[in-house]
């Protein structure tokens, strides 16, 4: 096996002083194609947050492989984008370029060539001079897809990419999910759909608050250990409800 | 033919004052509306006339230490505001206060500090000019600061487009491509906005200044859902708005004006109010017309309900 492309040292992450994930120690290797599953506040999109960077840790380490964060692309949940603010899908997906190019370069011909490229990729061509604000909520996803594309980061961070997105679409993205699986991207992805888990994700990470389970899906998502998740998170919450924090919806 | 050079442009032509306020409204136009549609687009739109309040107590300092001079109430007026921004970003940032909750603090505190500073001072400090503004007697070096002050706007907002732009959009975004482009886009950007607002201090006063910032800004995202053309659109709005408020309040009382003018308007200068309000009827026209407005609004939503 490869060196690990992530690795976590009794990694604490939370909010205020007020731990939402402890003690989680794994190594993800590079290449992996991690499902990140748990009950409600379990801290999956903590972790995810910690690892872009958003979040220092209360305790504990994240170690990337390649050192740099600048190795992640992070998509977070849909709400935290203004899609009311006038943009086109062209240039929303542009920004996918801003590591390349910043504040001041230049979006050359070669540059719209690959933008139009990841809006082929996604069926958004015909969308590329809208304002962003006419996407429906799949289109919408697609083109955070396209601007990920262009973004081409080794490591790459999914917070829930499916919630509310048609089955279409959603077999559109998974199909791109596995399409950069096989160029040897590591990615993690929170889902709650179990069954899709199982069928398209090797590897799973079941988090509660802690580590509960992390391996082949296979030997993660089995009865026992799920129930184990739940009565862990619903525990947790008994113990600590001033720890309890609304996950952003 | 005559009749409307006379109502329209002869003013500008004849009257020196005129000519001195037509170039000031350009350069505010210019320089601060633009910010107007970014404070806009980032739902702080009120928070442009929070910041006008936070500037009070450094001009009234600044008047108390040296009198009316222009350049030590700039220095103060900019002084405080920046003092706000950096005191209320900090604070938004590191706790847990949101950045509307922050500023509000800071500029309540900021506006009470100017007011207690008027009132103990016991000087007749000229309140009224502050907040009123005199767009009608602005000298030669209150118009070189102006227009000083909106090519800096217009230069640092070319140069913060980009990530401004996506600050406002997509904050979450910015703040993963490195640790320094998201906080020098935001502070950037409300120094700009500090300097604006001083500077519309001076010609609209600190109430008025808000008004050529946001009302043009708000008219022209009801017509476009372009950022280019809507800062376009804005600022020639605020122009054209401006000149229609110019010509009002000359035509309505410039024999008044003309005696003030002489020796620094005492009472309250009623072109500020005048622009604004004109601003106002082109909001409201635009709510109405535009096509994202109310009408057009109305009939899309029965157009889209029908088709589906």
């Amino acid at each position: 096996m490869t060196a690990p492309a992530l690795r976590f040292e009794n990694l604490t992450l939370g909010y205020e002083r007020h731990p939402a994930v402890h003690h989680l120690s794994a190594d993800i290797p590079a290449g992996a194609l991690v499902a990140v599953a748990g009950p409600n506040g379990a801290g999956k999109s903590t972790l995810l947050k910690g690892i872009a960077g958003e979040l220092r840790p209360l305790a504990g380490h994240i170690r990337l492989s390649e050192g740099k964060s600048g190795q992640i692309a992070y998509m977070p949940q849909r709400s935290e984008l203004d899609a009311s603010f006038p943009v086109t899908v062209f240039d929303m997906v542009a920004m996918g370029l801003w590591r390349e190019i910043g504040a001041f370069g230049r979006l050359d011909a070669a540059r719209r060539t690959r933008v139009a490229a990841a809006l082929e990729t996604l069926a958004l061509s015909a969308f590329a001079a809208r304002p962003i604000g006419s996407l429906s909520g799949g289109q919408l996803q697609r083109a955070r897809f396209a601007r990920l594309i262009l973004q081409d980061a080794p490591i790459v961070l999914l917070d829930e990419p499916f919630a509310a997105i048609d089955a279409r679409t959603v077999e559109d993205l998974l199909r791109l999910i596995l399409q950069w699986h096989d160029e040897g991207r590591t990615i993690l992805a929170v889902s709650h759909d179990m069954e899709q888990v199982r069928r398209h994700f090797p590897d799973c990470l079941l988090l509660a608050r802690e580590l509960v389970a992390f391996g082949s899906t296979g030997a993660v998502l089995t009865e026992a250990l799920l129930a184990r998740a739940r009565h862990l998170s619903e525990a947790f919450d008994e113990h600590a409800p001033e720890c309890e924090r609304p996950e952003a919806v | 033919m005559s009749t409307l050079y006379g109502l329209l442009v002869a003013p500008f032509v004849d009257v020196d004052f005129m000519r001195r306020a037509l170039a000031g409204l350009l350069a505010l136009s210019l320089g601060a509306t633009p910010m107007g549609v970014f404070l806009l687009l980032r739902r702080m739109s009120l928070m442009g006339d929070a910041m006008s309040h936070a500037i009070l107590p450094g001009a009234a300092l600044g008047y108390l230490a040296s009198g009316l001079s222009l350049g030590v109430m700039t220095a103060g007026g900019i002084a405080a505001g920046l003092l706000v921004v950096f005191a209320a970003g900090l604070v938004a940032r590191a706790s847990n206060l949101e950045e509307d909750a922050s500023l509000a603090a800071f500029y309540l505190l900021s506006l009470a500090a100017g007011i207690t500073i008027v009132s103990l001072s016991g000087h007749d400090v000229d309140l009224m000019h502050v907040l009123f503004g005199s767009v009608m007697t602005l000298g030669d070096d209150a118009l070189l600061l102006i227009a000083a002050i909106s090519s800096l706007s217009l230069a640092g907002l070319a140069l913060l487009f980009r990530p401004l732009a996506l600050e406002c959009f997509d904050s979450a975004f910015l703040r993963g491509h490195g640790r320094y482009a998201s906080p020098v886009a935001y502070y950037g950007f409300m120094i700009l906005v500090v300097f604006d607002l001083v500077a519309g201090f001076h010609s609209l006063g600190t109430l008025m200044a808000v008004g050529i910032m946001i009302l043009p800004a708000a008219s022209a995202r009801l017509w476009t859902r372009n950022l280019a053309p809507m800062l376009a659109l804005a600022a020639a709005l605020a122009f054209v708005c401006g000149v229609a408020g110019l010509l009002l309040s000359y035509h309505a009382g410039h024999g008044a004006l003309e005696v003030e003018h002489e020796h620094g308007a005492s009472e309250i200068d009623p072109a500020g109010a005048a622009i604004v309000l004109v601003c106002g009827l082109v909001y409201f026209a635009s709510l109405l017309a535009a096509p994202g407005g109310l009408l057009a609004q109305r009939w899309l939503a029965r157009r889209k309900h029908l088709s589906s």
